[in-house]
């Protein structure tokens, strides 16, 4: 058995798999296929200060390998979490990492404020990437001021890991990168969902109630592991990598473009096991090419 | 726990180009399936399908592990399902959804299917059977082709028919039976499932009756275990996943513009 572990910060995942926020519920669902302890972490559901209904049906669209999704984070706000969720959860041997978003800075204070006290919740990551909300969102992650001043401000009342979750939907995905570490993000993940839409062409009409939403899955997967690769160059603190990882294969890329981690998250709507699976395939692939530890190919991308 | 597995294809019986029965068997015991459950079809090697495909589980043969599921024809995935040949793999996970309720009360029960909408109500007949209740099933379609399986209901209950071009049974929608018009219309509770405006259509009757309405929705789905949150519909508390408060809701509940 090769070392899985790796560092984020200066949290120690047991392993580098983790699950993307918004394709795994808040674990309770999961835990019907498996014991989620096996994982190295979970990003939750994306959280907000209110209750969010999100958009109306129809959602999801399927594309091209892939689909589009504009749930537009529907939740029941950070309260309910901490009451009546996290109890249940707490309990987990994984590192359960919450998913923060808001409208506005404060909105953004306010939720992480409440998490701050959260024993089990060793980190969070802040989303300034979500294509689906009309307010906030990915509004504050494509430009890097107010990519700096979100981060910031997050960074002044959080005192645990804080990881940024970036969006691709920018010019240039390092010069991102660097604002938000030179504003005290512990860790960068990407990416988040690409912006699409999909239409209907016979009845003239977008398939998604919001005509846009966010595209995921192996379709992205290029985009991403480009995206991991130049973040990889440009800073120097961790990266979660995270686009349309289906397989064991499709992590090893990751790694070797220079994740320190990955999220799984589609894929989990097609195999629930699917990260169970890529963990017992990264070993495979450690230990076919003689590597001790997974930190070994960690951006070894020959080039 | 929930079952995820490859199921070996063991017949796919056509009842015409577009509606087929698929059964598959098991490597493992299938867990307690309720009316109503469904399961999630994984198509493989077929361009432009990516997702699963959530299918009412229509029968169970516990003691042989053999599950079936009819499929009709609507696009792309439920066209391949079909093209699979005997001893092939699919993935299926399972028993997913809530079910239709089955009350030891109810001494009559009028159960109406549209379309693929009859699916569930094989299970829904042989739990209506096991608990003495009387059922009634009211099956509708476009034409003769459409309605299929009525020997299979008729072990469990009456069997009435519609079809829009009155190929068979009488001649129109399912809601303009005449059973609705009866003197003797009498009914604990309708049991619905098939196309939205069908649904709509059936539970304004049981309003009107004052009867309880059981539906089963149909909504495109990411995953069908309750993450992706998709699915969802309109409720009096808000969205609800129809893959997992669901897909059984009874109609008052629902925040349907009727």
């Amino acid at each position: 058995m090769a070392d899985l572990k790796v560092k984020i910060h200066n949290l120690e995942f047991k392993n580098p798999v983790t699950v993307a926020s918004g394709t795994f519920g808040f674990g309770e669902e999961m835990a019907e296929f498996f014991d989620l302890s096996l994982l190295g972490g979970i990003f939750v559901k994306g959280l907000t200060i209110k209750n969010r209904e999100g958009h109306v049906y129809p959602r999801m669209a399927e594309t091209p390998s892939g689909m589009l999704n504009a749930v537009g984070l529907q939740n029941k706000g950070i309260d309910y979490f901490i009451d009546h969720i996290y109890p249940n959860i707490k309990h987990l041997d994984t590192h359960i990492i919450a998913n923060v978003n808001g409208s506005t800075v404060e909105e953004y204070i306010e939720v992480t404020e409440k998490l701050n006290d959260l024993e089990k919740v060793t980190a969070i990551e802040l989303n300034i990437s979500c294509p689906n909300v009309k307010e906030g969102g990915m509004l504050f992650g494509i430009s890097c001021p107010s990519a700096i001043a979100v981060t910031d401000a997050i960074r002044k009342v959080y005192k645990k890991t804080l990881i940024v979750k970036l969006s691709p939907n920018v010019t240039d995905i390092a010069e991102m990168a660097r604002a938000v570490e030179g504003a005290g993000a512990d860790s960068i993940s990407l990416i988040n969902t690409l912006l699409g839409m999909a239409i209907n062409a016979e009845k003239r009409k977008p398939i998604l109630s919001t005509i846009t939403g966010g595209l995921s899955g192996p379709a992205i997967k290029p985009v991403a592991l480009r995206m991991v690769w130049q973040v990889y160059h440009a800073v120097k603190v961790p990266i979660i990598g995270i686009g349309g990882i289906m397989n064991a294969t499709d992590a090893i890329e990751f790694f070797l473009a220079g994740s320190s981690a990955i999220q799984v998250g589609t894929a989990n709507f097609i195999d629930p096991m699917a990260s169970l699976k890529i963990i017992d395939g990264i070993n495979e692939y450690l230990n076919r090419h003689s590597f001790q530890s997974v930190n070994e190919i960690i951006g070894l991308l020959e080039t | 726990m929930k079952v995820v597995a490859d199921h070996k294809v063991v017949n796919i019986q056509y009842f015409s180009e577009e509606n087929y029965v698929i059964q598959m068997e098991s490597p493992v015991d299938i867990p307690k399936i309720k009316p109503g459950n469904f399961a999630e079809i994984k198509v493989d090697n077929t361009p432009g399908v990516f997702l699963r495909r959530p299918f009412s589980i229509l029968d169970v043969d516990y003691e042989n592990k053999l599950i079936s599921f009819y499929v009709k024809v609507i696009g792309k995935g439920t066209r391949y399902i079909g093209l699979y040949e005997i001893g092939d793999q699919i993935n299926l996970i399972y028993p997913l959804g809530n079910s239709f309720t089955v009350s030891d009360k109810d001494r009559k029960v009028l159960i109406v299917g549209g379309g693929s909408g009859i699916a569930p109500f094989i299970l829904l007949g042989k739990e209506m059977v096991k608990n003495g209740i009387e059922a009634t099933f009211l099956i509708g379609g476009r034409s003769q082709r459409d309605i299929i399986l009525t020997k299979e209901f008729a072990k469990y209950g009456d069997v009435l028919v519609t079809t829009e071009d009155g190929s068979l049974g009488e001649k129109g929608l399912v809601t303009q039976h005449s059973v609705f018009i009866s003197p003797q219309f009498k009914y604990d509770r309708i049991y619905a499932c098939g196309p939205d405006p069908m649904m709509k259509a059936v539970a304004i009757i049981a309003q009107q009756k004052e009867i309880t309405c059981e539906v089963s929705l149909e909504n495109t789905m990411a995953c069908g275990f309750g993450i992706c949150l998709c699915c969802v519909t309109a409720t009096q508390e808000g969205n609800k996943r129809v893959c997992l408060e669901g897909p059984v809701f009874n109609s008052r509940y629902l925040k349907w513009q009727i």
